[in-house]
């Protein structure tokens, strides 16, 4: 499992979790825990797939995702929401706004890896 | 003639009459009036203007007097032909105001004067006794002539026997007749065709007597002729101020009399039969009157000397051996005495029980009213009193002696009647007279008559000592009864007549000027003077006078009632057998319609609207008064109504907002759930995840011990999160112990300080304090106080962005209340975010979630509200402040009340 993940997380132990689980698989991680650093680190890093929590410090999930889907070069962008709230009418709004994948925290790792294997294969 | 077959031959006749009464009023109770509505039975009807008095009594007077007979006949043709100026009128008030004897006219006009209506009712009964005794008299002479030449004369009982007889008989007659129901309108259908049958049986008898006389004993109108210029009767004389005086009275008489204002206004069932009988009537005058100085002269001519004149009527066909003749002039006089005496007395009866003794006995026993059911004690007063005025007629007939000529009697009665007239016309015509008036005109014109008239009549020194003949009351000379103020040489009845009248009109007259008219009898005023212009303007407003048809008051009771008057209506219609059409207008439809328009609007205006729909009558005064009654309470009502409407929207508009405040603490809560489950998924996540990690092992060197590092300070993070929400609850929920003590703030503060000491330990962190304000002992919960303390100097430690930190701890006393200020010198919080800082979970950044769940504001302002005190973000200063104000002494723990005032 080859790719470059972008993991936009303001939890520091969470963020620590997830790069190891998904460096250990072959992924090279990126991990920017300010919202509002978000978008300048995805033009930046050009990743293969962005990891985004919900709830984020300086701009929340869903205004990077709406930002992300708005600009040409990233609306094919695989993204990967992630969410700690866990509540149906977060996941709405994700998928309308267009997100690849939804996965709620807490999270077993062989789903996060399965997740992340799936969207950078396919 | 045997005297049994003569009793016999009354009694057949009397029953035929009861029957044709009996058939007439059971079909107009089935609404078939038929030929009752013809303007003949009203005219016919009318004919109880000649009585025995004019059947008997015309010849005699006019053998007496010769022609002066005919003022009688002439003064009711006058009323009649002129019958647009006051017949007219009376009928149509007397419609209007549904009257129901003069009585009731002149009190209700009057302003509904109970006392009027008891003179009128007085004066009218003592004036009508005369008049009834004069046909008690004529019945017994009658009677007695009959039988005077037969075998069996011995047998025959003195005239006071018969006379008790007769007024016994008639009284019994006129109960049976007037009496066996009530109708509201005292309208009696069955007696008015009765009458009317008998106007025709004494009309026929007086004609089939004159004819006899005319062409069977004088041989043809031209000897007839020559026959009445031969005749010399001494007392032939004409008098002017007599022919006048008469002429003024019978036609007032017309107008007054009680039985002829029942017939003529009372029993009158269409207006436009008076027109009718305004040629009709005196035409039947004129032929009643036709013969009556022929029979005169040739029974003067025939007759022996001493032959009472009054009875030749009878005594001449006898004498000629004509007996049928004689029955049938028997028959005629029998039918104009009683059809008088039956409608006199029901006319008398219905004021006595109506206008005397009902508004009597109410009085006396109110609650007779409201118990119901009147109708007994009506019908028995009205059974007495017809028996009453009967035995005062034969008292009269007793005392007088029964020898006073029929007219002379006849005359009296006019006379006392009469003074009716002028209350009664001034009432009509002239909106000025008032109840005073009528009432002063009323008793002294009444006081005259009986003074100069009427108690004279019993005969010199019966009533009235002959010496105040001679000299007059209290020996007054211009007091004599016969010659009031000096007026010697007149006529006794033109002389009593000028002055009752005279003094009656100018009493009636200087009475209403001098007087003013209360409100009721104003507008009653108004609504007898303008009787027409009131009907003009009800017609104008469109309210089809007295034709209303089903479906106007279908109209009216859909504006009312809606939908439902439909299906009354054809409810109504079935009961009537007229499925599928509109309901006849019965007396019962209308009063149950009356009482339906009753539910919705009220009783006095919905029979208001049916009397005006139906021109029965148009709206009374008391209606009026009743509607302005309904309408305050309406008025009333609908202010209620406004007042629970206001209260109804302050509850709902309270309502609402409770129901916002629900709603928008309903949306906290989800908000609140919401984030309580990021707060708990968050360090679980870290959790789940690093345990799952050291469970797949083959991990690089030290990763287990960063595990397991990560593991336990996110688990330590889960219980003070789960700490924190315990204790926000039992906070907020008010619940929460306090344990009141005397602490020593200065000491306090050295424990927080402590405590917060282990948040970055590393960092440099100066606290400033100054220890001589804080020599303060306050009445508190010491822990919690101490808790919110902590809380505060370790979020200064933890966000005070300036290196190195400060934080000043400023602490100030005033007026029982103590103030602590923590003053840092970092960047402060952006004004935006100062109003958010106490809310729940309310994080700034990124970097002030170093620990806590962003409860720990939230816990620290709940544990103020606990103690009595607040705490406030105070803006303005170099860095992040905050500002703990609290009681010196907190007396008791008043948390709920003290949350409740902080909400």
């Amino acid at each position: 499992m080859a790719g470059r993940v972008l993991l936009i997380e303001d939890e520091p132990n969470i963020a620590e979790a997830i790069r190891f689980i998904l460096s250990r698989e072959g992924c090279e991680v990126l991990v920017e825990s300010d919202g509002a650093k978000a978008l300048d680190r995805v033009a930046e890093a050009r990743p293969d797939l962005v990891i985004l929590d919900l709830m984020l410090p300086g701009m929340s999930g869903l205004e990077i995702l709406g930002a992300l889907r708005a600009d040409s070069e990233t609306r094919e962008l695989k993204i990967l929401m992630l969410t700690a709230k866990g509540q149906g009418r977060d996941r709405e709004a994700a998928e309308r706004a267009g997100v690849s994948a939804f996965m709620a925290k807490p999270f077993a790792n062989a789903e996060m890896r399965a997740q992340v294997r799936a969207l950078l294969e396919g | 003639m045997p005297f049994n077959l003569l009793v016999l031959i009354c009694l057949v006749y009397v029953i035929f009459l009861f029957l044709v009464a009996f058939v007439v009023e059971s079909r107009a109770a089935r609404g078939r009036l038929g030929f009752l509505r013809s303007p003949v039975i009203y005219t016919l009807s009318l004919s109880i203007y000649c009585t025995a008095w004019t059947f008997y009594g015309a010849v005699g007077y006019a053998a007496r007097s010769g022609l002066e007979f005919l003022t009688i006949y002439l003064g009711p043709t006058l009323v009649f032909v002129g019958w647009w100026l006051v017949l007219r009128k009376l009928v149509r008030i007397g419609r209007q105001q549904r009257v129901t004897s003069i009585a009731d006219l002149i009190s209700s006009r009057f302003g509904k004067s109970n006392l009027l209506g008891v003179v009128v009712t007085l004066i009218a009964v003592i004036a009508a006794t005369p008049y009834i005794a004069l046909q008690l008299q004529s019945i017994t002479l009658s009677f007695s002539v009959f039988a005077r030449n037969t075998p069996e004369a011995w047998l025959v009982p003195g005239h006071a026997d018969i006379a008790l007889w007769v007024a016994g008989g008639l009284a019994v007659f006129t109960i049976l007749f007037g009496t066996r129901n009530l109708d509201a309108k005292e309208q009696h259908h069955g007696i008015v065709t009765a009458i009317a049958v008998e106007a025709v049986v004494k009309l026929v008898a007086l004609l089939a007597v004159g004819s006899f006389v005319v062409w069977g004993l004088a041989g043809g109108i031209g000897p007839m002729i020559d026959h009445i210029g031969t005749a010399e009767v001494p007392g032939w004389t004409f008098q002017s101020d007599r022919w006048v005086g008469l002429i003024a009275l019978s036609a007032a008489a017309v107008i007054s009399l009680p039985r002829m204002f029942q017939v003529m206004v009372v029993e009158n069932i269409d207006e436009s039969h008076l027109a009718r009988a305004s040629w009709a009537f005196p035409l039947y005058l004129f032929a009643m009157s036709l013969f009556i100085l022929p029979i005169a002269v040739i029974g003067l001519e025939r007759m022996p000397e001493g032959t009472n004149p009054d009875m030749l009527v009878l005594t001449l066909p006898l004498a000629e051996g004509q007996g049928a003749l004689a029955m049938l002039a028997f028959l005629g006089g029998f039918s104009s005495a009683t059809s008088m005496v039956i409608v006199e007395t029901i006319a008398l009866a219905t004021m006595i029980s109506n206008n005397l003794v009902m508004p009597l006995w109410l009085r006396l026993r109110p609650a007779a009213a409201l118990s119901g059911d009147l109708r007994g004690g009506v019908l028995l007063t009205r059974r007495l009193a017809i028996a009453g005025v009967l035995a005062l007629g034969f008292l009269y007939y007793r005392i007088s002696g029964g020898s006073a000529a029929l007219a002379a009697i006849g005359l009296i009665a006019f006379a006392g009647m009469a003074q009716f007239l002028p209350a009664m016309l001034g009432g009509i015509f002239w909106r000025g007279g008032t109840k005073i008036g009528a009432l002063a005109g009323l008793v002294t014109g009444s006081a005259i008559w009986a003074y100069t008239l009427f108690l004279p009549s019993f005969g010199v020194d019966a009533v009235i000592p002959a010496q105040v003949f001679s000299e007059g009351l209290f020996g007054l000379g211009w007091l004599r009864p016969r010659a009031l103020f000096g007026t010697e040489g007149m006529d006794p009845l033109v002389h009593s007549v000028f002055w009752s009248l005279s003094l009656n009109v100018i009493a009636f007259t200087l009475g209403s000027v001098l007087t003013f008219p209360d409100p009721v009898e104003r507008i009653q005023g108004v609504a007898f003077v303008n009787a027409f212009d009131r009907e003009a303007q009800a017609e104008r407003l469109g309210w089809s006078h007295g034709q209303a048809e089903p479906e106007a008051l279908l109209s009216l009771a859909q504006r009312i009632l809606g939908e439902e008057a439909l299906t009354f209506f054809e409810a109504q219609a079935r009961a009537q057998g007229k499925e599928g059409f509109l309901p006849d207008l019965t007396p019962e439809f209308l009063a149950e319609a009356e009482r339906k328009l009753a539910g919705s609007v009220g009783a006095a205006t919905a029979h208001a609207m049916i009397s005006q729909l139906f021109g029965r009558a148009t709206v009374t005064v008391e209606d009026l008064m009743a509607v302005a009654n309904e309408t305050a309470q309406i008025m009333e009502y609908s202010a209620k109504l406004e007042a629970k409407q206001l209260e109804l929207t302050r509850t709902a508009r309270q309502l609402r907002e409770v129901n916002d405040k629900l709603t928008q603490l309903s949306v906290q809560k989800d908000a609140f759930l919401s984030q309580i489950s990021h707060e708990l998924r968050t360090p679980m996540t870290s959790i789940r995840a690093f345990s799952e990690i050291l469970t797949e092992g083959d991990l690089p060197p030290g990763m287990v011990a960063d595990s397991g590092r990560i593991i336990h300070s996110e688990a330590v993070r889960l219980t003070r999160l789960l700490d924190d929400l315990l204790d926000l609850s039992v906070l907020e929920s008010g619940t929460v112990q306090l344990n009141l003590e005397l602490a020593h703030l200065g000491r306090m503060l050295d424990r927080a300080v402590q405590a917060a000491s282990q948040t970055r330990p590393e960092r440099s962190f100066e606290i400033r304090r100054d220890e001589m304000a804080e020599e303060l002992h306050l009445m508190t919960d010491a822990d919690r106080l101490v808790q919110v303390f902590i809380n505060l100097i370790s979020n200064a430690r933890k966000y005070c962005d300036a290196d190195p930190g400060l934080l000043r701890i400023v602490v100030r006393q005033k007026a029982g209340r103590v103030t602590v200020d923590f003053i840092d010198n970092g960047k402060g919080i952006p004004k935006e975010a100062q109003r958010l800082i106490f809310e729940k979970f309310a994080r700034m950044t990124d970097q002030m979630r170093a620990g806590g769940a962003g409860l720990g504001l939230a816990i620290v302002r709940e544990i103020m509200v606990n103690l009595g005190g607040t705490i406030s973000y105070l803006p303005g200063q170099k860095g992040a402040a905050f500002r703990v104000t609290l009681p010196l002494r907190l007396e008791k723990p008043a948390a709920k009340s003290a949350r409740a005032a902080a909400l």
